[in-house]
């Protein structure tokens, strides 16, 4: 499903070369739901862009879904992200001048879907935002930001949904509300999930860890 | 916590670090208003204190005594009673008349100055070869205009012949003060010794000549007092007495109306520069509101953070003006070569200090009270903020209730109101100034208010969702929509109205019909020379494009008053000099493309009945000057016949445009028996065959004059060129203005976008979708500006030509929609612009930034 070769990033600042990932290997299969986890500045979330395809790495590739990453250029990465990649920040990333429902809706407009509103109101019923379709992210708290947030990363179908960080900016119940949402939508739709947190307990739910120290893997383990 | 002013500066300094770039652009608003403003104050102040400086080399004496006709023995006496108390005396007797150089081919018209010994008092005129001047009386010697050489092929040395005269050109004009370069376009100067004018014959009892004689008083007298007496000496004796003061006055006048017109557009720019920086200021307070709000964590007080960010505004708003009066003093250096020609003096750009500290002075003052508004809105970001921060809308408050922000309004509109006072010439003006600026405003702003209520309601689910996303970003929170089109429309409206206004006097002034061929006149001719000069034009192959017949006449009674019982009695409102003037009129069947019909009818075929009165159109002006209505009899006495009319209609006449026109036209038959002399027009494109006609037409009959208009033409179109440079100049201040402004307005959003963007392409949005999405907004955005700034500035060139010009109005659709177009063009590049650094970056970089 998801396949990182070799991946290695570098960072130019000044004179001074920034290694951030150093040469990461693994293999993530279909359904599975991944927890990478590592310190603040070991390259969690340099990692998870690469495997989204929103950026380019300095040496190695990614394969995501038969695809490979490398070989594509910028506006078909997009497509690609647009069809198969759902994204979950810790900031939410809701555009702001957009309502919940419009915000649901872009990934499927961007195909050129014809009955998007149909399909955002119903994943916006699933989360539980049912009644406030047309609030604007100022007028949402922050646990339904991400609400709307997730009903958004789900609405395109995704093969695989990245999720940085979640419940960063979230109290531990909403947290763990969050997570609940994600599981059971990764277990009912088959979704493959990779997971940034560095929040124990969270990473503690998946099914597999994947550590990081240093933008080197230092351990991945199947959850018993 | 209590920061001290100092520190408070030196944190804003530290604090706009970021962004200063950025804000030092949107301030080059302001450079560019208060650059327009300090050169034109400065260049008005250097033409004037010139023609202060110059005043007695412009008249060439310190007054100068004037008739239409001969001096009367009274004027003598007086003149000899001067000269007895130390007073210098020259006399000048200028007239037209033909002239030719020996051996060479063609004919002039010229303006023969002839001159006593003494003149000038004052200054001194420039020759080629130097010096030729004090040598014109030494011999039967003539100084002529260079254009008079090249027109007749000669040189120096040559032979002139002036009448009977024959001259030595001994050398060129080069520099006559007091007289502006274009007064040469309708005839060269030709300079004599007054002791040659009866070699000439060309003076004969009844000749149109003017007289002056020219007087320089004994140094220490008051030339005030002597003026006044002379004027009261001489009142019957129908002579104008004019002093170095009063051709300094009009000048100045002249120039006073040339420098309010510039200044206005130079205040326009200045405002527009204005809204420039509220917008700026805005956009720079909404990315500081993280900044505002830790520092109120920090304890720092309302008055400490604005004080932080006004020091901003005003070093911005002090740069700007700086870098305005920089550009400005380079700007004035640049202007005599664009409307050099129109000044009557040399004008040496020397820096005028009170044009450069009022310029600083307006810019920082238009810059910060422009910016308090948006500063203000400071005051509601809440600590709170720094904690939580999901919102990067400035937060609004009541404005109704919020005093502070009521009374920054009032200082804005009160401040416009002074500085619109400062240039305008009365309270009148002012309020219309500013109603007319107010009221594009307010169509501006209802424009952009009707654009967000029909997007909001027009788009539909088929549309693409690029084109949905696009419109709806119109009136989304938060948009741009309105300083966008405020902008935008202002710009077009004040660029199109400066083009339009242009476009409405050349079409004035541009020849058109049958008239635009003609560019030989022959005057002068007489009922028994007419056929002859008709046949000599057709032997030489041109055509004969008109032949206008001319009687002159005055007017002998209207209704049943006399003329002379008309000018004697004071209380009614007829003037008296179109009384007493004589009329060269005409008759004719038809129209010309020059006038047109005001009230009654124009001569029918069936009107001429049996014993009715002959019918007579006269022009409307004068009409009202002789307070006549249709169906009023006027007689003519026609060299001592005296002819009834019935006046049956008024016309409206073009006179800017070289075609014979008339004050009073007669229908065919009323005239005919009357003594006429006639004007002959062709056309020739060749210049050497137009003055072998000319040459064939004089020898026949010398007392033929005759006019090659081609020249005239040139000059005039050599004068419209330079009145289409300066306008394009000012238009030119007024889009760089425009063009920053809404540069600024875009950028104030750029966050937002870039943020909006990158997300858009995160979830899978290709660059082209969101290209496309900012075309179809800007697109929008820039229609709409763009047409509401066209339609506005149709109803403001259409006052300024009606108003100020008096001038029939036109549209110039094509200029119109040519700056339409540029500005919108202008827009989507600006929006698309702002967007490019989102496309160059991978969406991960991206995101971390925003």
């Amino acid at each position: 499903m998801l396949e990182a070769r070799t991946l290695t990033k570098t960072y130019q600042s000044g004179a001074q070369t920034l290694t951030v990932l150093r040469d990461v290997n693994f293999t993530i299969r279909d359904g599975e739901f991944v927890a990478i986890i590592g310190p603040s500045g070991s390259g969690k979330t340099t990692l998870l862009g690469l495997l989204a395809g929103l950026d380019i790495p300095s040496a190695g590739t990614v394969i995501l879904d038969g695809a490979d990453l490398a070989a594509l250029n910028e506006d078909e990465r997009a497509r690609l992200r647009g069809e198969k990649v759902g994204f979950v920040f810790q900031s939410f990333q809701l555009i702001p001048t957009l309502t919940a429902l419009e915000n649901v809706q872009v990934p499927l407009e961007l195909r050129g879907e014809r009955s998007a509103a149909g399909r955002a109101r119903d994943l916006l019923a699933r989360v539980g935002l049912g009644e406030r379709t047309h609030h604007y992210p100022v007028q949402l708290s922050g646990g339904e930001q991400q609400r709307v947030a997730i009903a958004r990363a789900f609405s395109n179908s995704p093969k695989v949904l990245f999720a940085d960080e979640p419940t960063g900016n979230l109290d531990a119940a909403t947290g763990g509300l969050i997570v609940e949402l994600l599981e059971s939508l990764n277990r009912e739709d088959g979704t493959t999930l990779v997971l940034v947190t560095h929040d124990p307990a969270i990473a503690g739910r998946a099914r597999r860890v994947v550590r990081l120290r240093d933008g080197a893997v230092v351990s991945d383990a199947e959850a018993a | 916590m209590s920061l001290a002013l100092r520190q408070l500066a030196a944190f804003a300094w530290r604090d706009s670090r970021s962004v200063r770039k950025r804000l030092a652009l949107f301030m080059s608003a302001i450079s560019i208003g208060v650059a327009a403003l300090v050169a034109i104050d400065s260049y008005a102040d250097n033409v004037t204190s010139a023609v202060h400086a110059q005043s007695r080399s412009l008249l060439g004496g310190d007054l100068v005594v004037r008739s239409r006709s001969a001096f009367t023995p009274a004027i003598d006496s007086v003149l000899d009673s001067l000269r007895g108390s130390g007073a210098r005396v020259a006399r000048i007797t200028s007239f037209a008349s033909m002239a030719v150089v020996r051996g060479r081919p063609g004919t002039r018209l010229v303006q023969v100055r002839a001159v006593e010994p003494g003149f000038p008092f004052y200054g001194a005129i420039d020759t080629r070869p130097p010096k030729r001047w004090a040598s014109l009386h030494q011999q039967a010697n003539v100084l002529v205009d260079p254009s008079l050489l090249v027109a007749l092929d000669a040189r120096v040395g040559d032979t002139l012949q002036l009448g009977f005269a024959l001259l030595t050109i001994t050398g060129v004009l080069e520099n006559v003060p007091g007289d502006a370069a274009i007064a040469s376009a309708f005839g060269p100067r030709v300079y004599i010794p007054a002791s040659r004018i009866d070699e000439t014959g060309l003076l004969v009892f009844g000749s149109r000549a003017e007289y002056e004689a020219m007087i320089a008083m004994p140094a220490g007298t008051d030339v005030e007092k002597v003026s006044k007496d002379l004027r009261v000496t001489l009142d019957s004796s129908r002579a104008r007495v004019r002093t170095a003061a009063d051709t300094e006055r009009a000048l100045t006048n002249g120039v006073a109306q040339l420098h309010q017109f510039l200044g206005i557009v130079g205040l326009v720019a200045l405002l527009l520069g204005g809204i420039g920086v509220a917008s700026a200021i805005h956009a720079y307070v909404s990315e500081k509101i993280d900044t505002v709000a830790i520092l109120r964590c920090l304890g720092a007080t309302t008055a400490q953070i604005i004080t932080i960010y006004a020091a901003t505004a005003a070093g911005m708003g002090l740069l700007g003006a700086l870098g305005g009066v920089a550009l400005g003093v380079l700007t004035q250096f640049a202007l005599p070569s664009v409307i050099g020609d129109f000044m009557p003096v040399d004008v040496q750009p020397t820096l005028a200090p009170s044009a450069l500290v009022a310029g600083l002075i307006t810019g920082v003052w238009v810059a910060l009270i422009f910016a308090l508004r948006p500063l203000l809105a400071i005051r509601h970001v809440s600590p709170l903020q720094a904690l939580r921060r999901t919102v990067s809308e400035l937060p609004r408050g009541r404005w109704w209730r919020d005093v502070p922000h009521l009374l920054a309004t009032a200082a804005l509109v009160v401040s416009l109101v002074i500085i619109t006072r400062a240039r305008a010439e009365d309270w009148e003006e002012t309020l219309g100034m500013l109603a007319a600026i107010g009221g594009a405003l307010l169509v501006l702003v209802l424009a952009a208010i009707a654009l967000t209520w029909v997007a909001r309601r027009v788009v539909r689910d088929e549309w693409p969702f690029v084109v949905r996303q696009g419109i709806s970003s119109l009136y989304r929170p938060g948009s741009q929509t309105r300083p966008i089109i405020l902008a935008l429309g202002f710009g077009a409206f004040l660029i199109s109205t400066l083009y339009v206004t242009q476009a409405n006097l050349i079409r004035h002034l541009t020849l058109s019909g049958e008239a635009t061929r003609a560019n030989v006149a022959f005057f002068d001719v007489q009922g028994d020379q007419v056929e002859r000069v008709d046949s000599i034009v057709r032997q030489h192959g041109h055509p004969l494009l008109q032949r206008v017949p001319i009687v002159p006449m005055r007017i002998a009674q209207i209704r049943e008053r006399t003329a002379a019982a008309l000018i004697a009695d004071t209380t009614d409102q007829v003037s008296a000099w179109a009384i007493r003037r004589e009329y060269r009129s005409s008759w004719r069947d038809t129209l010309v493309a020059s006038e047109r019909i005001i009230t009654g009818r124009w001569f029918t075929a069936d009107s001429v009945e049996k014993d009715a009165l002959p019918e007579v159109s006269l022009e409307r002006e004068i009409a009202g000057e002789l307070g006549v209505a249709i169906g009023d009899t006027i007689v003519w006495d026609v060299q001592g016949v005296r002819i009834p009319t019935r006046l049956t209609s008024t016309r409206e006449v073009n006179w800017a445009r070289f075609e014979p026109n008339f004050f009073a036209v007669f229908e065919r038959g009323a005239l005919e028996e009357a003594p006429t002399s006639y004007v002959v027009l062709t056309g020739i494109g060749d210049a050497t065959a137009r003055a072998r006609l000319q040459r064939a037409v004089v020898d026949v009959y010398p007392n033929v004059s005759s006019l090659d208009l081609a020249s005239i033409q040139d000059s005039v179109e050599r004068i419209l060129g330079k009145v289409a440079v300066a306008v394009r100049f000012m238009a030119l201040f007024s889009l760089a203005t425009g063009a920053l402004v809404l540069f600024s307005a875009v950028a104030a959003t750029r966050r937002r976008r870039v943020r909006e963007a990158v997300l858009l392409r995160t979830l899978g949005a290709t660059r082209a979708q969101i290209r496309r999405m900012m075309l179809t907004e800007y697109a929008v955005l820039g229609a709409l500006g763009a047409a509401t700034g066209m339609v506005l500035s149709v109803g403001g060139s259409w006052a300024i030509v009606h108003f100020m010009f008096e001038l029939p109005f036109a549209l110039a659709s094509g200029a119109s929609l040519a700056i339409a177009g540029g500005m919108m063009l202008l827009t989507v590049l600006l929006g698309l612009t702002s967007g490019r650094r989102v496309m160059a970056e991978t969406p991960m970089a991206a995101l971390r930034e925003v």
